[in-house]
């Protein structure tokens, strides 16, 4: 994007916490939202003397996402202490990685709203753990006191840094989308940015159009949403292309985004930048990856979204929109495929999932998908209905409202609220000729080249019916009906 | 005052039990430690429980093993379940683990009785034991003299007849200095050979617990109990652990003995020279070929030390911050309460190292400072392969000089000095031991010190013991009223 005279530049760094079982270094529960400090034991409390140990499944997770991103993956990798104090870290430090992480330049493919894809660089990949969380007593400006929560101290983070290669807050967004993808259809993380699984931080430049060398770079933290990466993105892009335009100079420094006031605020310089005092983590032995383990790994990694969608094209002759949107999510695509199995008409499937399922779920996300009540064997059970003209359409929504409350199945439902499409030619026919006659305007109307009319009755006879009559036979009537009143 | 395998053979023979010799330990301890100072916390209840146990096992003819009932001490630095560990520092006067490091663990189920907790330098940092904020330490043979350092508290106790055995840490030579000061036996393992976990760290890299002996087969003994790979400390070796004690008596005829050029330097006290070559003779005399060798970095060992060990202390130490444990001192806010803490609850030494270690690591000396000393710890560590290549073993004085008064060493960088031929042994990783070589005229301990090829811990004690063997400076004891 080019913000008038200006290229805009951003690189994201994405921490994402992995679904591991048992933290990082140590051998807590990870599962989140339990009571405070009840998953720590000394070595998650910092406690003297403890030791860390790290937990392989991080490491295999870890290099299950590089592999996906292309990246190369370190046969030597280290970490490192990473030094500043604040009460949630409990060593004061945090094990990370610094000039040796896990695995370093790949590459992740992005749609632009252009409808062409874009490859943006991957830089490099490594593991951490997480910090605690503080909670204040009031705000924070007025807490008399606060308390700290151990529980998600030492819980596996993955952080991601791509190059500075983004060109817009839509690109940064889709960015973030397709990466969340990944590592969902990976099932390393969950994804689920609210409860902070994944979190993003941005840096964003702006440089003379067609410039190569890079301005000074703002960092963006708190953009709690994918909603709010992109408006914060979006604040920051014009904040700083106005003070260019002004002749100011953009300081280093890092902003807080504001969701609730929408703008950005300065919280630190970086010329009062912490010195985190990096060095190898000498109580953890250098990490010697195995090839034979990581080609184990390779191998058994899952179809990625976009292999996915590109086959959903090919294979159900699917739009691309729809490829899109049904692949977004492992969980989503599953049960359309699985659907579509029972149920062979893709792109009905499609309709229905995308309109009626995403409606009524309580989210998108994983578990919302896995644990919906209408299951893909029962919407095609509802589907068949509607092919084989047992119910229409129409009552098929209201049946499936009823699926998603009770989590019947679909025939069960019309057999008993008796919605099975009135058919019977002679009852239709009665039905529509009163509703002819109890209307001679609409005739006349119909006689004056008004042929709308129909529709009029169609209508009357399908809400006469309460949506049970088959439309299609109502039509025919109501046309063939029409048809001998025009002729005598 | 008996050796720990006089004392478990006494208890199989049934002429004592573990019960009356813990009782007679607690009562001296009670009588002397007024002017030894070695404890700082005495567990005379855990005590009691654990040799009542051990009694039990006597009389049924199962004992658990070499240690079953042997009273020892543990250097302050050792968490202890349900046991305050201070590591000698205000700021963890009050703190009371909720877990046992593995060594502590592993002499538990070796059925040994721990008596109590003893002294140290802050955090493990000096070598006089001068820097406790707690309490000060004397040298059983010279109350006006310092007992070494960092782990005097232990060595002391030993040496007093306080402890039949303990466990101390030697980063910088912490078992071996005080080991040749108090005249007992002090061994430093194999980097990796002993479990770290729940040992409170100063410096990861170089921390090495280690065993205090009255003579080498209860070292051996003790090491034997506390050796071994352990999953919570990820640097721990997974190797089998021999039987120490096995070869002890096979004696050092065949081996051949380095002897290093840089470790015989200008200002050593003559007194220390002499006895170490006269112990290096009697070594030959019993069958050792003896080989010059060199190891040109040691000069650099001890700057390059004093870069590594603050580094990482400086890093290990920041999370005493008054939030979680420990001593907490009130401010307006929270990085006043942890300046505050931080200032009240660490000593002058300790926080000269932290400086120091913030120092060479932050942005822009790094290379200088802390990739340059890696390097010259490669060096250090290139010597001992090469000398290795030649020799089974390296002898030398453990220490330039012998114990000296309290308050003589004021100077930072004379204290640091005393390390100089204990230093690059933990540089390297290869395992070292202190024995007792004889006496100054003024009747003070002197140490000479074997260091072996890494694991080879067997070598070293089997030498150790045949150099011992044929001295008995071992059996001589300070005469404490
Ligand atoms: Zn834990």
């Amino acid at each position: 994007m080019t913000a008038g005279k200006w290229d805009v530049v951003i690189g994201l760094e994405v921490h994402a916490q992995l679904t591991t079982r048992t933290k990082m270094f140590c051998g807590c529960p990870t599962t989140f939202g339990a009571p405070p400090n009840t998953q720590t034991c000394p070595v998650c409390q910092g406690m003297p003397g403890t030791l860390p140990v790290v937990n392989r499944r991080a490491i295999e997770y870890g290099v299950r996402t590089a592999l996906a991103f292309d990246c190369r993956v370190n046969h030597a990798c280290r970490f490192a202490r990473k030094h500043y104090y604040y009460p949630d870290m409990p060593k004061n430090f945090q094990i990370s990685q610094y000039e040796e992480p896990l695995a370093e330049e790949g590459w992740l493919e992005i749609d632009r709203p252009d409808g062409h894809a874009r490859r943006i660089g991957i830089q490099r990949l490594h593991l951490e753990e997480d910090v605690g969380k503080l909670v204040h007593e009031g705000t924070l400006e007025t807490a008399q006191a606060s308390l700290v929560d151990f529980n998600r101290a030492g819980v596996p983070l993955m952080e991601t840094v791509s190059k500075p290669e983004i060109r817009s807050p839509e690109e940064a967004a889709a960015y973030l989308r397709a990466f969340r993808a990944v590592l969902v259809y990976l099932g390393v993380c969950d994804g689920n940015m609210e409860e902070g699984s994944l979190r993003c931080d941005a840096n964003v430049s702006l440089k003379p159009a067609g410039a190569a060398r890079l301005g000074t770079k703002v960092e963006i933290k708190n953009m709690n949403s994918f909603r709010n990466v992109q408006r914060a993105l979006e604040f920051e892009v014009k904040r700083q292309t106005e003070a260019l335009d002004r002749g100011e100079r953009i300081v280093q420094e890092t902003r807080l985004w504001d969701a609730d006031r929408g703008y950005t605020r300065s919280m630190r310089s970086k010329e009062f930048a912490h010195d985190y005092r990096y060095f190898p983590e000498p109580d953890l032995v250098p990490l010697k990856l195995d090839a034979a383990w990581i080609d184990e790994i390779r191998r058994v990694l899952p179809e990625l979204p976009r292999a996915r969608r590109q086959r959903f094209v090919a294979a159900y002759g699917l739009p691309a929109y729809d490829a899109a949107l049904l692949t977004q999510s492992r969980a989503l695509a599953e049960y359309y495929e699985a659907a579509v199995r029972d149920f062979p008409q893709p792109k009905l499937v499609s309709n229905w999932v995308m309109s009626e399922l995403l409606r009524e779920l309580p989210g998108d996300d994983e578990r919302a998908i896995e644990q919906a009540t209408v299951t893909p064997s029962r919407l095609a059970g509802l589907l068949r209905l509607i092919d084989d003209g047992t119910i229409s359409g129409k009552i098929a929504k209201t049946v499936f409202e009823t699926m998603v409350r009770t989590g019947e199945e679909a025939a069960a439902i019309v057999r008993r609220e008796g919605l099975t499409q009135v058919a019977d030619a002679g009852a239709l026919a009665a039905m529509v000729a009163s509703a002819i006659a109890g209307n001679p305007k609409a005739v006349e109307d119909y006689r004056k080249g008004k042929t709308a009319a129909a529709k009029a009755f169609v209508g009357q006879v399908m809400k006469a019916s309460g949506g049970k009559a088959n439309p299609a036979m109502v039509s025919k009537l109501v046309e063939a009906e029409l048809e001998k009143l025009t002729k005598t | 005052m008996r050796t720990i395998h006089e004392l478990t053979d006494a208890y199989r023979r049934g002429e004592t039990t573990p019960s009356e010799a813990t009782d007679a330990y607690l009562s001296r301890i009670a009588k002397l430690d007024d002017k030894v100072g070695a404890y700082l916390t005495v567990t005379a209840d855990r005590a009691h429980a654990a040799a009542r146990a051990a009694d039990e096992r006597y009389r049924r003819g199962r004992p658990l093993g070499p240690l079953d009932g042997a009273p020892i001490t543990l250097k302050d630095v050792f968490c202890t379940r349900g046991v305050r560990t201070t590591c000698a520092s205000k700021i963890l006067e009050s703190f009371v683990p909720p877990y046992d490091a593995t060594v502590v663990d592993r002499l538990a189920k070796a059925g040994a009785v721990m008596l109590g907790k003893s002294n140290m330098d802050e955090f493990a940092m000096g070598s006089s034991t001068e820097h406790s904020a707690l309490r000060v330490t004397r040298n059983p043979w010279d109350l006006t003299r310092v007992p070494g350092g960092s782990s005097g508290g232990p060595a002391a106790a030993v040496a007093a007849g306080l402890a039949a055995g303990g466990l101390g840490t030697d980063t910088g030579g912490s078992i071996r200095q005080p080991a040749a000061f108090c005249g007992v036996v002090g061994l430093k393992p194999t980097y990796g050979r002993v479990s770290r976990y729940g040992l409170v760290a100063f410096a990861s890299s170089l921390d090495h617990p280690g065993p205090f002996g009255l003579d080498v087969t209860d070292t051996a003994r003790l090491l034997g109990a506390i050796a071994g790979h352990d999953p919570m400390d990820a640097t721990s070796i997974d190797a089998p652990v021999p039987d120490y004690t096995a070869g002890l008596e096979q004696g050092v005829r065949g081996l051949r003995l380095g002897v290093p050029d840089e470790y015989f330097t200008k200002g050593m006290d003559a007194e220390v020279e002499a006895a170490v070559r006269v112990a290096i003779d009697v070594l030959k005399g019993l069958g050792a070929t003896l080989e010059r060798v060199s190891l040109p970095a040691t000069p650099h060992a001890l700057a390059t030390y004093y870069v590594i060990a603050p580094a990482e202390a400086s890093s290990n130490l920041a999370r005493y911050d008054g939030v979680k444990y420990g001593l907490r001192v009130p401010g307006r806010d929270l990085i006043d309460m942890e300046s505050k803490t931080r200032a009240a609850g660490f000593g002058a030494e300790v926080k000269r190292r932290i400086m120091l270690g913030t120092y060479v690591l932050s942005a822009g000396y790094y290379d200088a400072y802390y990739g340059q000393a890696q390097k010259v710890r490669t060096l250090v560590r290139r010597d001992f392969d090469a000398a290795f290549a030649r020799v089974d073993l390296i002898v030398a004085p453990t220490t330039p000089n012998v114990a000296f008064r309290h308050g003589e060493k004021a100077d930072p960088i004379a204290m640091y000095l005393n390390d100089v031929f204990t230093i690059p042994a933990d540089m390297s990783g290869v395992p070292g031991v202190s024995v007792p070589c004889g006496f100054t005229a003024s009747g003070l301990p002197i140490g000479l010190q074997l260091i072996g090829r890494a694991l080879d811990e067997a070598t070293v004690l089997r030498a150790a013991r045949a150099y011992e063997r044929a001295t008995d400076w071992h059996t001589r004891r300070p005469e404490l009223a």
